[in-house]
């Protein structure tokens, strides 16, 4: 079983880190959602993996799913939702400004002019 | 039971909903409110910094219950000097976007800064890591909307890239959490520090990952290369008073850095020996010589500025990576320094921006308040270069000092010395491109000199300049609480015996030992 | 005086000439005057104590702990230097005065010119070395100013950068080699380290701190190979020049090697390179001034000159070579700065340096004439001139100095030295006095008003009086050395005196003078042969190692950060694997503590699922909205997992989310293009492919590690598991957890969802404020719209559904506590059956239907929790702190209430608030793009009799 979740955790993240370098701000948005599930899974099998124990606590039963790595998941789960929100809004705005969507932001430096280097010189 | 210390925190997550449920079409409201809650800050952050002065760390158990069951938040002279200096900070740059009035170009800043400053503070004060990680999604998401305050499209452009590699950074960040969780089974750091002791040499596997894990969160935030990409658009990007803002947000990782890495994984550490000392020293190096060429090399003010905060950054790294009392004294004066230097030059670059068409770095015509606004380049431009008279010598010195036992001694001295020099020529070569060559050149009749800044844009640059002439004046002083605080940090067991054995709700005083 | 005000005066004075500017050009050069003539009046009260031997000093601590401190020392040779410095600085601002035109801003040039003064009297008067560092490089920089005061000068500009790279870079080396001598002595005082003659000399440190001081020392005083940048420093007024390289700047060198000089003298080391640095010097300046046709580069070379003759008098490491280097500063300083002001003078009424367009002006400018003519004869080293005794001592300790065990070396090159250095005072002389009067002066030239000839003249008087009378400057000279030598040598003997009898260096300065004269009259072809010549060009030469030095910056920094983000993340990802590698292969691992549970055949399948889903994406990613499908079913089989793993809140959170975040992406997609086209190249791909499966492998690695593993000690879980019921009044500990124990957390974690929705909100504002709304109005929909964009079925549906949900949720928020779910889930759910709407009769008809304002929603419900949190305060609790009590209202069961609920609600609020707001404001994105006129909740309306406009009404519809 564990042997399981840790290969679905390692082929979320191998996923996830593959789109997350496409060149396009859509897959790279998809990747960083594969390698937040993959992070969430991680983060929740941080309490060990419990099969079948009671959710809510019961008199009689003291075998519980270790309740802290959910709640941590929980509010990981839940900022990232804002995270991935903001991030598609910006890479929204950024293509409806430029109609082009890609994460890069080449030309950088080049464009700008060289007459800077004449003060060293002239 | 005082309540000062979660004050930082409350007030702006206040201040903040509040002017949107009640001002959000009211700048002028908003600017009174915003302002009055700075200002509220400061007074709170300097009665905390007052308390914690003569050694005394404050705890403050969330909801009553003991740490580490429950969140807790701790405050020390590390960490109330830290929440000061946010807050001085905050002020400057917030009567700077008043004065520009780029609070006014987009909706929401003044809500947005207050929510950043909450996370800043709350990174800070708390005392617990998986908390210090929702703060550094507050302050990560709140700085998103800074960034891309008023639009733009190259804005947009380098806030997709900012986000996303922060995005990646905060899943690193799960990850450590989630090893360091399995491998000790706690959250809060002085536990940590105890358990992490614990463990024995022949299973050191996990936490070594764990603690490299998380120093390379830190890294990120302190934009130690290889891990510094997502600084210099971003930054250079960003509206002048976000970009000043966030001369504090590196240095939140260099704080986590110190706190953690003094406590929780201290030097001497066995189990974490040889792990960190092989490779953060020499990266610190290639960002300090790295930020320098860029200062050389690139061709536009704010760019320049951002690759100089890359190098002094470097030096803070240097000075830490020595994990000596010396050195993290002289760190945290060098902090300080950075932060007040950074924040300046980045004002002073908007300064110019506003008589001009552009920051690049050729000859325009001279522009409105031409003396003054070079004074004042030339002052930060001293200061983020480390010549006298302003603190970033004295810091230099410092650095110097503590690195004298270091085995890479011999690196650190030519680098730091010779970047120093590189930096000085290339701000001269800018700032005479600027403000000297410009003279040269005719002012076209139709454009005239520009616009002149608003006073208050002067007003918050040279408050900090006065910041930053106080922080030399009063080195001796400063750098003496430094080395006081140095010391805490490096017999943490003050602290952690506060922490852990403070009662709280429904728990005993825990006993010391596991 | 204190020697605090001494240092202090000029930097405050410094403030009046700027402030004073509009108060008239006399005013300000007056204040300036007065500044300065009241720091050397306290110079002077200071001198009786100087005559009697005595050290004064003034101390406040700086920096305790690192050594720095604020401590002045005044001995008879910081006296010299600080009387040279205030003394020449008063005849320099009286003559500035007069020189400066109307049209240059003389508040600054008094400012800066000040600032100077006030760095050179700190490095004088400092007694701690890290001070003296602090007003070095402040000399650097406010000679930089001064040197760039005209700023429309591209000489000016690039002398100025030049000087300040060059001697800041001095001063960098400078900061190395005194802290090494800290070091090794244990103080940075130089009353301490002037005891610790042998312990440094004997020290290992002691040559690396020799070399990094001396390359301040050299390039501060502009020897070789140092000396290039001095001559370019004269693009700077006449003035700054006199000032700077006659008494002040260049001499701060020569003082520190002098002050120095009792620890880092007499060592072969010492010796080798002072010595030969300065005689190089020497020869080598004076060779380039005499053919110099610019009178200021003439003067700036024989400075070089004669500042490797004192380098070379130092280095000798004798007392009698101290001297006379003592002696020679002195005069150099006397006859430099009054050529310096001649020339000026010459420039100023001919409007010309240009040797060769100079010359007769004996008759023109008779006053100037006699002033430069003797400066320059003492600088050539006539008799009755006080050049020529110093020189004469110069010769005399020459005689007495061996370098490379060859005798004749030293004194050959000095006679050499002095024999062009005299040429080039004859030629100075003839060339621009003698000879015939020209008609073709770009200006005709004559004598200037008293205010530019005074301050030369009063020099020049000093000039004569000392060289015909040395025996008054001789008691002053002996105190002066008696302070440089400290303990460590005894005073010498000779006493200053013109006859000295037929001694060899008499002849030497013979030869040299007479050699000096047929040089001259050989001038012309040794000119040519001189420019004939091949020979190195500083300024080029420096020039090039600068551009090299940006070039290779700019070839590593610009592509570097070129703004490539797939790279950024790529270098990233292989650092955080190879940093994690590095730890993993040093630990040591230990044996599993677990064993590992079985897996059934539906885990499998499940796994099979996922595992295929992810694949799938990666391999169609390309086609968006199948991959946001795929996305969607890994995010299904995740929450499955979930409950499987008995965490049903868990499963609850991500299944909900899942569906809003896939309603969000869905919208998004209806702008972005829907493919993604190829473009990385085959290679790159690769290397993705290694890069993924690698850190797949990573991450496997470590969650398999961890999951076999028990914790050190017993996860703190334990207490909330124990505690959730007895103290947090709820059985679902998860959520108490959520609202209790971390409550704080999920406050943090509210508020990020809050500043999400106010970023997405203010963002559309800002696009829709801009050029993207033209942009939308006009785009035209890049696939076929549905003809029928609000089906009647799904309103109907959403519309019967609507109650149900909102009781649902409610439901959900009030078991939280007890059961799976919470406000958290619950606010998702009812944003989700709004968001139904929404989607059924589009955003127009909904929102116009909503009664609330999401921001206010949003801000209630930070402030509810927030405001909860603080409520526990009045019952002196802290944040947070939650309390519950069981109340029973018959006829209901007894029921719960808890703080927390309440708490619990502000987190609802926050949470619908910032869905709907992130929701809408997208919507409003969507709205522009297409008239969205759905004032009816459906297109087909059976009450509505004409279905036919409703059809092209639909028609025309594109959402």
């Amino acid at each position: 079983m564990e042997l399981l979740v840790a290969s679905a955790i390692g082929v979320l993240t191998a996923g996830g880190i593959y789109l997350t370098l496409r060149l396009r701000t859509f897959p790279v948005i998809l990747g960083i959602s594969l390698l937040t599930y993959a992070v969430n899974v991680f983060l929740f099998t941080s309490g060990r993996l419990t099969v079948g124990a009671a959710p809510i606590l019961q008199d009689g039963i003291d075998a519980y799913a270790d309740p802290l790595p959910q709640a941590l998941v929980l509010t990981a789960i839940v900022i990232s939702f804002g995270m991935t929100a903001v991030v598609v809004m910006i890479g929204l705005g950024a293509f409806l400004g430029s109609d082009d969507d890609h994460v890069d932001d080449l030309p950088g430096e080049q464009s700008q002019t060289d007459e800077s280097a004449s003060e060293g010189t002239s | 039971m005082t309540h000062w210390i979660v004050a930082p925190i409350i007030l702006p997550a206040l201040v903040a909903p509040f002017i949107v449920l009640a001002a959000r079409y009211h700048i002028g409201i908003q600017r009174v409110l915003s302002v009055a809650g700075v200002v509220a800050l400061i007074a709170v952050a300097a009665s905390l910094a007052w308390q914690a002065a003569d050694g005394k760390t404050t705890l403050y158990q969330m909801g009553d219950w003991a740490a580490p069951f429950g969140i807790v938040l701790v405050a020390d002279r590390l960490s109330t000097m830290m929440v000061l200096l946010t807050s001085v900070l905050a002020l400057f740059v917030l009567l700077y976007a008043i004065g520009s009035g780029w609070d006014d170009r987009g909706r929401h800043f003044h809500a947005l800064f207050q929510f950043q400053l909450m996370g800043i503070m709350g990174a800070f004060l708390t005392g617990d890591l998986f908390n210090l990680f929702v703060f550094f999604e507050v302050l990560l998401i709140a700085s998103y909307g800074l960034m891309i305050h008023a639009g733009g499209n190259a804005r947009l452009k380098a806030g997709v890239q900012y986000v996303l590699f922060n995005l990646i950074g905060s899943t690193l960040f799960l990850f450590a959490l989630g090893s360091l969780y399995a491998e000790t089974g706690t959250l809060n750091m002085a536990d940590l520090a105890q358990r992490v002791a614990l463990i024995g040499p022949e299973e050191t596997v996990g936490i070594r990952v764990a603690a490299v894990l998380l120093l390379l969160v830190f890294a990120i935030k302190a934009a130690l290369v290889p891990l510094h990409f997502w600084l210099p658009s971003s930054y250079s990007e960003a509206p002048a008073p976000v970009a000043a803002l966030f001369a504090i947000m590196t240095k939140v990782g260099a704080y986590a850095i110190i706190r953690v890495y003094t406590m929780v994984f201290p030097p001497e550490l066995e189990s974490t020996a040889g792990l960190f000392d092989v490779w953060l020293l020499p990266a610190a190096l290639v960002s300090l010589a790295l930020g320098i060429m860029g200062v050389l090399a690139v061709k536009k003010l704010d760019r320049l500025v951002a690759f100089s905060v890359i190098g002094s950054m470097g030096m803070v790294m240097i000075s830490i990576s020595l994990f000596t009392p010396e050195g993290i004294a002289a760190a945290l004066y060098y902090i300080v320094h950075s932060t007040l230097a950074g924040a300046t030059l980045f004002l002073i670059s908007d300064l110019v921006r506003t008589g001009r068409a552009n920051l690049d770095l050729t000859p325009q015509p001279v522009i409105a308040g031409n003396a003054l606004t070079a004074g004042l380049y030339f002052a930060a431009a001293i200061a983020m270069a480390g010549l006298p008279p302003f603190s970033g010598f004295l810091g230099k010195l410092l650095v110097l000092d503590a690195a004298y036992d270091s085995a890479l001694m011999i690196w650190i001295w030519a680098i730091v010395l010779s970047s120093g020099l590189i930096s000085i020529f290339g701000f001269a070569r800018a700032g005479s491109i600027l403000f000297w060559k410009a003279h040269s050149v005719e002012t076209d009749e139709d454009r005239g000199l520009g616009v002149r800044p608003a006073a208050l844009s002067y007003v918050a640059v040279g408050g900090l300049i006065t910041l930053l002439a106080a922080h030399t004046i009063f080195a001796g002083q400063v750098h003496g609480y430094t080395t006081k605080m140095a010391a805490q940090l490096f017999s943490p067991e003050p602290y952690i015996s506060q922490v852990l054995e403070t009662p709280g709700k429904l728990s005993k005083p825990k006993e010391g030992d596991h | 005086m204190s020697l605090f005000f001494i240092v202090a005066l000029p930097f405050f004075g410094a403030l009046l000439p700027g402030l004073m500017n509009s108060a008239g050009r006399a005013a300000t050069a007056g204040v300036t005057f007065t500044v300065t003539l009241a720091a050397f009046v306290g110079l002077l009260t200071n001198l009786p104590s100087v005559i009697a031997g005595e050290v004064v000093m003034a101390r406040v601590d700086w920096m305790p702990l690192l050594g720095l401190n604020f401590t002045l020392m005044l001995d008879a040779l910081g006296f010299f230097f600080a009387l040279l410095i205030l003394g020449i600085g008063l005849l320099i601002i009286a003559y500035a005065r007069h020189y400066l035109s109307r049209d240059d801003n003389m508040g600054q040039f008094f400012t800066y010119l000040l600032l100077f003064q006030g760095a050179m009297v700190g490095i004088v008067l400092s007694d701690n070395i890290l001070l003296l560092l602090v007003f070095w490089e402040l000399t650097s920089l406010s000679s930089f100013l001064l040197i760039g005061y005209w700023k429309h000068l591209p000489e000016g500009r690039q002398g100025a950068r030049m000087a300040l790279t060059v001697t800041g870079m001095g001063g960098l080396a400078m900061i190395g080699g005194m802290l090494m001598l800290g070091q090794v002595v244990g103080s940075y005082d130089l009353s301490v380290i002037l005891q610790n003659r042998d312990p440094i000399q004997a020290d290992p440190l002691y040559v690396p701190a020799l070399i990094l001081i001396l390359l301040g020392c050299f390039t501060k005083s502009a020897q070789f190979p140092f000396h290039f940048w001095l001559p370019h420093a004269m693009a700077a007024p006449t003035p700054v020049s006199a000032y700077l390289h006659s008494a002040t700047m260049v001499k701060a060198g020569i003082f520190l090697m002098a002050r120095m000089w009792p620890v880092l003298s007499g060592t072969p080391e010492w010796f080798m390179i002072v010595t030969t640095a300065g005689l190089v010097t020497m020869v080598l300046g004076a060779v380039i001034a005499l053919f110099k046709h610019d009178l200021k580069a003439l003067l700036a070379f024989s400075t070089v000159s004669h500042l490797g003759l004192i380098t070379m008098l130092l280095g000798t490491g004798t007392a009698f070579g101290a001297m006379a280097a003592m002696f020679h500063i002195l005069n150099h300083a006397t006859f430099k700065a009054a050529l310096f002001m001649s020339a000026g003078i010459i420039d100023h009424e001919a409007h010309t340096r240009d040797i060769r367009l100079l010359g007769g002006l004996r008759k023109l400018m008779p006053v100037t004439f006699v002033i430069a003519t003797l400066a320059a004869l003492s600088m050539a080293g006539i008799p009755l001139l006080n050049g020529f005794l110093s020189k004469e001592m110069m010769l005399e300790e020459a005689n007495h100095t061996v370098l490379f065990n060859t005798p004749w070396l030293v004194p050959v090159l000095a006679t050499v030295g002095s024999l062009f250095s005299a040429a080039y005072c004859f030629r100075l002389i003839g060339h621009v006095f003698l000879g015939p009067v020209r008609d073709d002066y770009p200006a005709k030239p004559h004598d200037p008003n008293a205010g530019l000839w005074l301050p030369p003249a009063i020099l020049v008087v000093l000039v004569v009086v000392i060289g015909i009378a040395p025996f008054i400057a001789e008691p002053f000279v002996k105190m002066v050395i008696t302070s440089v030598l400290g303990d460590t040598a005894s005073l010498p003997k000779a006493h200053f005196k013109i006859w000295h009898g037929l001694v060899p260096a008499l002849f030497m300065s013979i030869a040299a003078v007479v050699g000096g004269l047929l040089m001259l009259s050989i001038f012309k072809p040794s000119l040519r042969l001189w420019d004939a010549a091949p020979r190195p060009e500083a300024k080029p030469i420096f020039e090039a190692i600068v551009e090299s030095a940006a070039s290779l910056a700019r070839a590593v920094i610009l592509p570097l950060h070129n703004g490539a983000f797939s790279r950024y993340a790529a270098i990233g990802s292989i650092t955080i694997v190879a940093a994690g590698y590095h730890a993993w292969s040093t630990g040591a691992i230990s044996a599993p503590t677990y064993e590992m549970q079985p897996a059934g055949i539906v885990s499998f399948a499940g796994w099979l699922m996922l595992v295929a889903a992810t694949l799938g994406m990666v391999i169609m990613h390309r086609n968006r909205l199948l991959s946001l499908i795929l996305i969607g079913i890994v995010g299904l089989m995740v929450s499955i997992g979930f409950v499987y793993f008995s965490a049903p809140d868990l499963a609850m959170t991500q299944f909900t989310v899942e569906v809003v975040t896939i309603i969000l992406l869905l919208l998004a997609l209806n702008f972005l293009p829907n493919k993604t086209p190829i473009e990385s190249s085959v290679l790159r791909r690769v290397r993705d492919t290694g890069v993924a499966i690698i850190g797949g492998i990573a991450a496997f690695g470590l969650s398999y590690h961890y999951m076999l593993r028990d914790a050190v000690s017993a996860p703190i879980s334990e207490f909330h598991l124990a505690n959730s019921y007895k103290g947090g009044g709820g059985t679902n500990v998860v959520n108490v957890i959520l609202v209790d124990f971390r409550g704080f957390d999920t406050y943090g974690e509210i508020i990020v969802l809050s500043i999400a929705a106010l970023l997405i909100f203010a963002l559309t504002e800002t696009l829709l404020g801009g050029p993207v709304r033209a942009r939308l109005v006009n785009r035209k929909p890049d696939q076929l719209r549905a003809g029928n964009t609000h089906p009647m079925m799904m309103v109907v549906l959403t519309r019967g559904i609507m109650p149900v949900v909102l009781m649902v949720g409610f439901y959900i928020f009030l078991r939280g506590h007890n059961e799976p779910g919470g406000g958290f889930i619950a606010g998702l759910i009812v944003s989700i059956a709004v968001v139904m709407q929404y989607m059924a009769s589009g955003f127009g008809w909904a929102s116009a239907r909503l009664r609330y304002p999401y921001h206010g929603v949003i801000g209630a419900g930070v402030l509810i929790a927030g405001l909860i949190g603080i409520g526990s305060w009045f019952v002196g609790k802290p944040f947070l702190t939650s309390d519950f009590t069981y109340v029973r209202i018959p006829p209901f069961e007894k029921f719960e209430l808890a703080t927390a609920a309440l708490f619990d609600l502000g987190v609802f609020l926050a949470v619908v608030g910032a869905v709907m707001l992130s929701l809408e404001s997208i919507s409003r994105i969507a709205r522009q793009a297409g008239p969205d006129n759905s004032e009816h909740a459906m297109d087909i309306d059976p009450s509505r009799d004409d279905p036919a406009r409703a059809l092209d009404a639909s028609a025309k519809e594109a959402v």
